[in-house]
């Protein structure tokens, strides 16, 4: 075990699976001499060269289409996308191909990639770069969608969805990329995609949070415990696709109540998803309503006060945590 | 435009090939292409003297097994046999053929559009799998999961069979990709039509293939429409051949109803890819006589038009051809015909008799 920052643990898995797998190879924008834009690939290219960590032209649909396209020929690529926000002009190489194709070749062919980069809001980066799109993602059969938030679920599950035979929608969150955390140095580590993390015990109230907002929702927990001694369960599902809805069902048996925080938009969202699997599932055990926060149903402004009131933060969990046990 | 930029020669250009083949003029009339033809006809007779004639004999096989099996597929097309899109490749069979019998078939890969039922026969899927899967059967190449623009073979190299119009030629330069990562000397052939050109990942996939010189050849069928859109009305350069200049790759016009002169051509933009590795755009020119699919009433265009094209028919022009330099008799085309015509009566019934995939089948070969 040593202390990383998400961003060296990223780096820790890349290199690792680079060294295991000669198939794997690194391409995007400014991932090899710049060594990333965010640094999540630092030093690759010179460990690695030029044809395992690959910078292209400005061009999303075009290397989104040569990875799959190598993935068919059985590479293992993984794709960065600067930030997940341009990974819309490639949308169409995700999910009319990259998703669909195992099954209209009926299971021929399998498109074993990952496309990572950061996802969510940065620091005032205004509309056209803070957007969460898990929901968008998510809904296409055929993709997996992984959201880490801490350093050693970030390698692990990194690992596992560069070793996985499917397209991977790998979700990162700038903020987080300098958080620190115990991660194992084990090159065999990994965490299976579509189970979840209890990331706090509780008994009187879950939080299901992922990505950038479960270190809220913990400091969130801390805060309901100290004033108003309320134990609050925080989920943290890891991967959206698959859910593991087994553990948030099972914590909301335990608490009766359920707080869902994301940063993405409501309408047809992630919380939305739970919500009606959990009302499926626990109906008769909720003793409240459950209760969403997301991103304001707006563009992402600018303006820092603006761009605050739009985000979950601790004092909203702390509400809806006070609404649904009737404080 | 200054003048002086107009007088600069194509040699000045940095990007200038030795091999470079296009000439600024732009045959497309038929009349004209026909004129081409007859130039090089004696070399074109010689060159079938030199070939081998089993080769021969099964390249025009495979183009009549085409053109029948396609016109059988709107003939159960009409009596509700095969559901959705069908996309016909009558007056297109010059092309596949040319090219996909010039590849490698153990080390090269092919790539199409949804116009794709003749290339996968080409390629090595049988009839048989091929009109099970247009019938949406269980024994279909993709066991019905697919469909008429959905065909693909792993056993063969042929990565499908794909929807969207250009997403296959960002797809394909990543097999070509592929192949340059692995160093094996595989070599991709990638098939889109026309329209396709209009796409951004036409550009961006020409832009990367030559900055990294994969080894692909990019073939446009050019058949002139983008479904009921003329080349004329859709595209501010008509002449894609010299797109490739864009990128400093290596462009040709082809005759598409000539399918020696598409063989060659393939062969030429194989070995470059194979020995230099270095990616060619081919602009195929050819027609294509039915409508863009088995919905489409054909009124942008008139008869008199495509029957112009229609006498150069390719398949007629190389029968012509084969019998000018006397290695076939029209004995020996009948029996081509009918055994033609045999398989595809076969590849009909194999479909009609077999079953529909189980309802299992609904989600498998999907894993999230």
């Amino acid at each position: 075990m040593a202390e990383l920052t998400m961003r060296d643990a990223l780096n820790q898995a890349l290199r690792e699976e680079l060294l295991r797998d000669e198939r794997v190879f690194i391409m995007g924008e400014e991932v090899a001499q710049y060594d990333g834009a965010y640094k999540v690939t630092r030093g690759l290219w010179r460990e690695f060269g030029d044809k395992r960590v690959i910078d292209t032209p400005i061009s999303e649909l075009g290397f989104a289409a040569i990875g799959v396209g190598a993935a068919m020929a059985g590479l293992r690529p993984v794709i960065e996308f600067m930030t997940w926000n341009f990974s819309i002009l490639a949308a169409d190489q995700i999910i009319n191909h990259a998703a669909k194709m195992l099954y209209m070749s009926g299971g021929q062919f399998n498109i074993p990639i990952v496309f990572r980069g950061p996802n969510g809001s940065a620091y005032q980066v205004s509309s056209q770069h803070s957007q969460a799109l898990e929901a968008m993602y998510a809904n296409f059969p055929g993709l997996k969608v992984v959201m880490p938030s801490t350093p050693a679920d970030a390698k692990g599950l990194l690992k596992s969805a560069i070793r996985d035979d499917n397209p991977v929608i790998f979700l990162e969150q700038e903020k987080l990329y300098g958080t620190k955390g115990e991660v194992p140095d084990d090159p065999d580590f990994t965490i299976p995609l579509g189970v979840a993390d209890v990331k706090r015990q509780g008994k009187d109230c879950t939080i299901v949070a992922r990505s950038l907002t479960v270190p809220i929702a913990l400091q969130a927990a801390e805060k309901i415990e100290k004033e108003y001694g309320v134990s609050c369960e925080v989920v943290d599902p890891r991967t959206i696709k698959p859910l593991d809805i087994d553990t948030i069902v099972n914590s909301v048996k335990k608490t009766n109540r359920l707080v869902i925080v994301e940063e993405s938009h409501q309408f047809c969202g992630v919380a939305a998803e739970i919500t009606a699997q959990v009302n499926e599932k626990a109906f008769d055990y909720l003793d409240a309503p459950i209760k969403r926060i997301s991103s304001a149903e707006a563009p992402m402004p600018y303006a820092r006060n603006l761009e605050a009131a739009a985000l979950p933060d601790v004092a909203k969990i702390v509400a809806a945590v006070k609404e649904v046990c009737y404080l | 435009m200054p003048k002086e930029a107009a007088k600069t020669k194509r040699s000045d250009s940095p990007f200038n090939h030795k091999a470079r083949a296009i000439e600024p003029v732009d045959v497309f009339d038929p009349d004209e292409a026909q004129a081409e033809y007859l130039k090089r006809k004696k070399s074109q007779l010689a060159l079938i003297k030199k070939t081998d004639k089993a080769l021969l004999e099964e390249m025009l096989y495979q183009m009549i097994l085409g053109r029948i099996f396609e016109e059988r597929c709107a003939e159960v097309y009409r009596l509700g046999k095969i559901g959705g899109f069908c996309h016909l490749y009558i007056g297109q069979e010059a092309v596949a053929v040319g090219a996909i019998t010039a590849i490698d078939k153990k080390r090269d890969y092919v790539i199409v559009a949804y116009r794709d039922h003749v290339q996968a026969m080409v390629a090595g899927i049988s009839p048989e799998a091929v009109m099970a899967e247009l019938y949406g059967k269980a024994t279909g190449c993709v066991k019905g999961k697919g469909g008429s623009m959905h065909l693909f073979s792993k056993e063969h190299g042929f990565f499908g069979g794909h929807g969207i119009v250009g997403g296959q030629i960002g797809v394909g330069t990543g097999l070509a990709f592929a192949q340059k990562y692995r160093n094996d000397g595989g070599v991709t052939l990638c098939f889109f039509g026309e329209a396709a050109v209009n796409q951004g990942i036409f550009h961006e996939s020409l832009n990367m293939a030559q900055l990294w010189k994969l080894p692909i050849v990019y073939i446009c069928e050019n058949n002139q429409y983008g479904m009921g859109t003329s080349l004329k009305r859709a595209m501010s350069l008509a002449n894609i051949a010299r797109k490739a200049d864009s990128y400093g790759m290596y462009g040709e016009f082809v005759d598409g109803m000539d399918v020696m002169a598409v063989r060659q051509a393939t062969m030429k933009a194989i070995e470059r890819a194979r020995n230099e590795s270095l990616p060619s755009l081919l602009e195929v020119r050819c027609y294509r006589y039915m409508g863009h699919s088995m919905s489409d009433p054909g009124k942008y265009r008139t008869v008199e038009e495509i029957k112009k094209y229609q006498q150069r028919d390719p398949i007629l022009l190389f029968k012509d051809s084969l019998k000018e330099a006397g290695v076939f008799d029209d004995s020996e085309f009948e029996q081509i015909e009918q055994r033609a015509r045999k398989r595809v009566e076969e590849a009909v019934e194999f479909a009609e008799k077999s079953p529909f995939p189980s309802e299992d089948e609904l989600l498998t070969d999907v894993l999230v």
